[in-house]
């Protein structure tokens, strides 16, 4: 099934007054009401998915998503303890969870499923599914906040999940838990005495809650530095909800807004709003940040040739053959799959021809190194050096299942898409491997290979 | 009652991959090590302490991070289990723990005679944080000394380090105040790293050594300013350059441990023994002891 969508989007806040002391202040209980409000429409539109980004579940790696179908355990906020315990038992789809982390792989993101018993769900996602999804009918999935994430990391994030909203065939509701001004009062104030910290927060604030009562969504977004600066306490790298929010709303300014509350929690800016995608007729933006759809960004810490490696799976070439059977014929799954119809190898007599051997990975089909090309043709940087090794390697496994090896490769002839980058780190790692052995050599400058690789090998080695 | 004593204070980082490394039967998941410079550095650590009689131990940890105000934990047991959430894979720990409410009382009336914002932690359901959790266990795993466990307020969030440095002298100050008047030997302990810009991937094998090293040459640099102080027993100068530590190495001393400890120990102007350093998905730690029994005379 196809063509799912965002049917309604929230801002919620995340402190667990609204659950657990909405009686002990008058803007708590406009917030409680308003979150039931909230959850009354999502039960009304017959929504079968929440998704849930939250603010205060900061990550390291990446980003991280619930997978455990029913998390249970009690939540206590590390700062309001004394407002008692959230017990909780969600319903989360695991299987969107893990969908969605392959999305995000395929976009070039860190992220990964977390799965494990006793694993403490935040107390924004706790509060926000508590009170919008109170009798657990509806599953959800809860997205972990990257502390080093910007916008377009942030931005990919949410492209890949309303991509997966759409192949699903979901009707899924976007959450963002957070605050707006997120200054708290430092010191322990009475409930009765709460308001917003400061006159400037709330004058944000209110500027803000007008930009998305008229669905200004986008605007909003790209205020989002602005905002970092003015009215957030920097916990972290940047303010990055309304990065998500809009970007898994395709980036639109011209949804239909609606503010259900806005009230102070301990001096923060706490609101409920709802955005839905019917067109309000706005929709110039007032601001121009550039679109991305994959992240490219730095997450190649541990080993270069991890983001390489990554990014080439946006642009792995083209469809992929399983490899021909005749007489002599070797072939293994310990190569990369050939791009039309012939065997990875051949014997004859007392001898082995290989076909074009590039550096695509056997398994992942990925190119260690990085593609030489996006797929819209863009030239990216890549490492030949890497390149090259992967080839030598695939070289070696195919020889191997020929029951030949390495050390007795006769003859190569070698191809470079460009002899004037490439050729000398491609001889360096030739004489770190092959030279060694000592087979005869040709190298020709041509203009592409079919794949987004820069180096390819034809080898004829003895049995 | 004769006076309470400081005994020792120690920065006692809590990474959870060092509890991971370790493999104990607390917690879930199994390693195949890693991270041995600073597991042995707790190694030497402990044998230092090994013939120093104490009651109690003091933590602050980073990862008890509360905004209102300073906390204590309250309750006399404390049982469960510790997920860590940025690292679910390593660290799945079953704690129980004891708490000297009793220190924690005098250290948070103290406080809040000071003026500092405090409040005692009394929800039996709370979950102590993962830092504390591996601190306690690297630095005492047989967990048979009663703690009082401190939150890090993130005052450095709200305003500056230098604001943070004036709230956690005051704290330091009156810490060792309490602990004076307890009648009780203490030893108090910083749980946190020094530079503390992570990588932001994990590799296959997380204990794989291969791929550990400081995230930047800067970060190093830091690092190794910091604990030369520390060995030269010059702290005042760590006070002194904190804020430009805190924000070039985004050092994990901006949740204030660092600077409480140090006030504990009234500015140490004795050397400080360096037990270990190592770096932990890119981050520095230093595993370093202000053995403060042989300097009672200083």
């Amino acid at each position: 099934m196809a063509g799912g969508e965002i049917i309604e989007s929230f801002i919620v806040p995340v402190h667990p007054h609204t659950v657990l002391a909405p009686q002990q202040n008058q803007g708590w209980q406009n917030l409680r009401k308003a979150y039931d409000d909230a959850a009354q429409i999502i039960k009304d539109k017959e929504a079968d998915l929440l998704i849930i980004y939250s603010t205060t579940w900061p990550s390291i790696i990446g980003h991280q998503i619930i997978s455990d179908p029913n998390p249970e355990w009690v939540m206590v906020d590390h700062d309001f303890h004394d407002l008692g315990s959230i017990h909780y038992s969600f319903n989360i789809d695991a299987e969107f969870a893990k969908q969605w982390n392959k999305e995000n792989h395929a976009r070039g993101l860190q992220s990964r499923c977390v799965n494990y018993h006793g694993f403490p769900i935040d107390v924004g996602s706790v509060v926000a599914l508590t009170l919008l999804n109170p009798d657990n009918k509806i599953p959800a999935v809860i997205v972990s906040s990257n502390v080093y994430a910007d916008r377009s990391e942030t931005t990919v994030l949410a492209k890949a999940c309303k991509d997966l909203v759409h192949k699903t065939g979901r009707k899924a509701v976007a959450i963002t838990a957070m605050s707006l001004s997120n200054r708290m009062f430092t010191e322990h104030i009475d409930a009765k005495d709460d308001r917003i910290h400061s006159l400037k927060d709330d004058e944000w604030n209110r500027k803000i809650l007008e930009f998305l009562g008229q669905g200004r969504l986008e605007d909003v977004s790209q205020l989002s530095r602005t905002i970092q600066q003015q009215i957030r306490v920097q916990k972290v790298v940047n303010f990055k909800p309304m990065w998500w929010l809009s970007a898994i709303n395709d980036n639109r300014n011209d949804l239909t807004g609606n503010v259900l509350s806005y009230e102070a929690i301990n001096g923060a800016g706490c609101a409920v709003v709802n955005l839905n995608p019917t067109s309000s007729g706005f929709g110039d933006k007032e601001y121009d940040e550039d679109e991305v759809e994959v992240f490219a960004g730095e997450r190649g810490v541990l080993d270069a040739a991890t983001k390489n490696t990554e990014t080439s799976k946006t642009n792995s070439g083209p469809k992929l053959w399983e490899p021909t059977e005749a007489k002599g014929s070797v072939n293994t799954e310990s190569a990369p799959k050939p791009v039309g119809a012939y065997p990875h190898a051949r014997r004859v007599g007392d001898l082995i021809y290989l076909s074009g051997v590039g550096p695509r990975q056997p398994d992942t089909n990925t190119i260690p190194g990085g593609p030489i090309q996006d797929a819209e043709g863009n030239k990216l940087d890549y490492d030949i050096k890497a390149q090259t090794r992967a080839v030598v390697e695939n070289i070696a496994r195919i020889l191997e299942e020929a029951g030949s090896s390495i050390d007795k490769v006769l003859d190569v002839t070698s191809f470079l898409v460009d002899m004037d980058r490439d050729f000398q780190g491609y001889n360096e790692v030739w004489a770190e491997t092959l030279g060694k052995v000592g087979p005869t050599r040709t190298t020709l400058a041509i203009r592409a290979l079919p794949t987004p690789i820069a180096v390819e090998m034809k080898v004829i080695a003895g049995i | 009652m004769a006076q309470g004593e400081i005994v020792a204070g120690c920065l006692a980082p809590h990474p959870p991959h060092l509890v991971y490394a370790e493999n104990p039967e607390q917690n879930e998941p199994v390693a195949e090590g890693g991270w041995e410079q600073l597991r042995w550095g707790y190694e030497r650590l402990r044998e230092s302490l090994k013939g120093v009689e104490y009651d109690a131990i003091v933590i602050l940890s980073p990862h008890w991070q509360t905004y209102v105000g300073t906390h204590f934990l309250g309750l006399e047991n404390f049982q469960s289990l510790s997920v860590d959430p940025v690292f679910p894979n390593l660290f799945r720990y079953h704690y129980d723990m004891n708490v000297d409410v009793e220190l924690a009382k005098q250290i948070h009336d103290k406080a809040e005679s000071a003026g500092l914002a405090v409040r005692m932690m009394t929800n039996p359901d709370f979950r102590v944080d993962y830092g504390t959790i591996t601190t306690g266990h690297m630095f005492r795993p047989q967990w048979d000394k009663p703690l009082v466990v401190i939150s890090s307020n993130r005052s450095r969030a709200y305003y500056s380090v230098e604001v943070m440095q004036e709230m956690m002298i005051e704290l330091g100050r009156v810490t060792r105040e309490a602990i004076l008047e307890s009648g009780k030997k203490v030893v108090v302990l910083a749980s946190n790293s020094l530079s503390h810009r992570h990588f932001t991937t994990e590799s296959e094998i997380p204990e794989d050594m291969s791929k550990e090293h400081i995230t930047s040459h800067a970060m190093h640099l830091w690092d190794m300013r910091i604990i030369d102080y520390m060995k030269s027993g010059q702290c005042q100068r760590i006070i002194d350059e904190m804020p430009e530590f805190t924000e070039q190495a985004i050092a994990e001393t901006d949740g204030g441990a660092f600077t409480w400890l140090l006030s504990t120990l009234e500015v140490p102007k004795y050397p400080a023994i360096l037990h270990g350093y190592g770096t932990i998905i890119g981050t520095g730690n230093a595993i370093v002891e202000w053995p403060v029994y042989r300097h009672k005379a200083v």
